[in-house]
């Protein structure tokens, strides 16, 4: 696997020491990582999934808006900050690996290096009762 | 391809009795290509010497800037060839987010800082350089960011099926518990991968990075691991701390071991040849 942009390697590393749930996407839609926390709502190790190519990510993790309608795979927040690059917030809900759906708050913003290059999006989300 | 150090030590100059081997001059390695090109890797202090000692003068010269720290620039108003002529001499360097080359380099080269404007010198031309590949006299040059403070750039240079990597300022380990972790998401190791020479910050050592994490540099160790991690042939330890005499250094270096990896003390004048 090629070595991921060292900026990308640094937020992967202060992801890894915070106690919000991160995830980050390659600018090709691949979700690359989430950190503990983030494993914890979404149910499943990253060690045990991996690096998730764009087109599996739907399969893994559903998502529907608070109200329970559908949101499409392309109206979450990191996939909106990846494809315009503009930062994106939502309430959205995810069902995690136990089948249970859980509220949360989504603020994502695209990763764009200092000469321009598009890196990919973060994600930070957190849990919410509603 | 051919290497020659002409400045090896980190962060401040320091001259006197007690680095005389392995230099008291800040970065700076002459590279020559099969077919005779120029490029001069960073800046710092050490290239002063490497002016006085350029032989027949090249028609070009190429000096990549990794960064722009003191250390690494230092030397370019003292770098002869910029005051002839007849030599052009082409300076690549990172710029930001908001400024180009020549403007964060003019805030070093001109008064009240340094004397000579970038302007007054007669054949330079400035380029940014951002991550990627380009060729250079016939060597192909791949840049990339590696995790040091700043916007810092690595080097790998191909010519003729030799490789050459210099990363002076890195700190692979960063953030990293059990570094080194793996490739994919390590700073560097593209760059590094199979070289034959690898030219690499080993500041620290593992008791001083303690205190120092997050300051952008290696330890004698963790240049070893990175290394053995990449698949380099020779490590050459690089950007010595200014606190770190030749007698000190002799004993770090000689304590180091791989069965991988040849590792070279990166001393002053020292020429290798890939």
């Amino acid at each position: 696997m090629a070595q991921q942009p060292v900026e990308m390697i640094l937020l992967k590393q202060w992801a890894e020491h915070m106690a919000s749930p991160v995830w980050l996407m390659d600018a090709d839609g691949n979700l690359v990582y989430y950190n503990e926390p983030a494993e914890a709502i979404v149910g499943l190790r990253f060690d045990e999934a991996g690096e998730i190519h764009a087109e599996e990510l739907a399969e893994l993790f559903f998502t529907q808006a608070p109200d329970g309608s559908p949101v499409d795979s392309a109206d979450v927040p990191i996939v909106i900050a990846l494809n315009k690059r503009e930062p994106c917030h939502a309430p959205l809900r995810i069902r995690d690996r136990t089948g249970e759906w859980r509220d949360i708050e989504v603020t994502a913003m695209p990763m764009v290096a200092a000469d321009g290059r598009m890196l990919g999006a973060l994600a930070v989300f957190w849990e919410v009762t509603r | 391809m051919k290497a020659r150090l002409w400045g090896t030590r980190g962060s401040l100059a320091r001259s006197g009795p007690e680095t005389v081997r392995y230099g008291g001059d800040t970065s700076s390695v002459e590279v020559r290509g099969s077919n005779g090109t120029l490029i001069v890797l960073d800046a710092g202090s050490g290239i002063l010497r490497l002016g006085e000692n350029i032989g027949d003068p090249p028609e070009r010269i190429d000096i990549l800037l990794s960064h722009l720290h003191m250390d690494h620039i230092q030397g370019l108003g003292f770098f002869t060839p910029l005051y002839d002529p007849e030599i052009m001499v082409h300076i690549w360097g990172p710029a930001s987010a908001t400024m180009d080359l020549r403007t964060r380099l003019t805030r070093y080269l001109s008064p009240p800082l340094f004397p000579v404007r970038i302007r007054d010198l007669a054949a330079v031309q400035l380029h940014n350089l951002g991550p990627g590949v380009m060729e250079v006299g016939g060597i192909e040059v791949t840049t990339a960011t590696v995790t040091h403070p700043g916007y810092t750039f690595g080097f790998r240079l191909a010519d003729n099926g030799s490789v050459l990597t210099y990363i002076s300022d890195h700190e692979p380990a960063l953030g990293v518990a059990d570094f080194p972790h793996d490739r994919t998401w390590t700073s560097g190791t593209e760059l590094a991968a199979g070289a034959g020479l690898l030219i690499h910050d080993a500041q620290y050592t593992d008791e001083e990075y303690d205190a120092r994490v997050g300051w952008g540099h290696s330890t004698f160790s963790q240049a070893v691991a990175f290394a053995e991690l990449v698949g380099a042939q020779r490590l050459v330890t690089f950007h010595h701390d200014p606190s770190h005499s030749d007698e000190f250094l002799d004993l770090v270096i000689d304590s180091l071991h791989s069965d991988h990896v040849e590792i070279l003390g990166g001393r002053v004048g020292e020429q290798y040849e890939l």
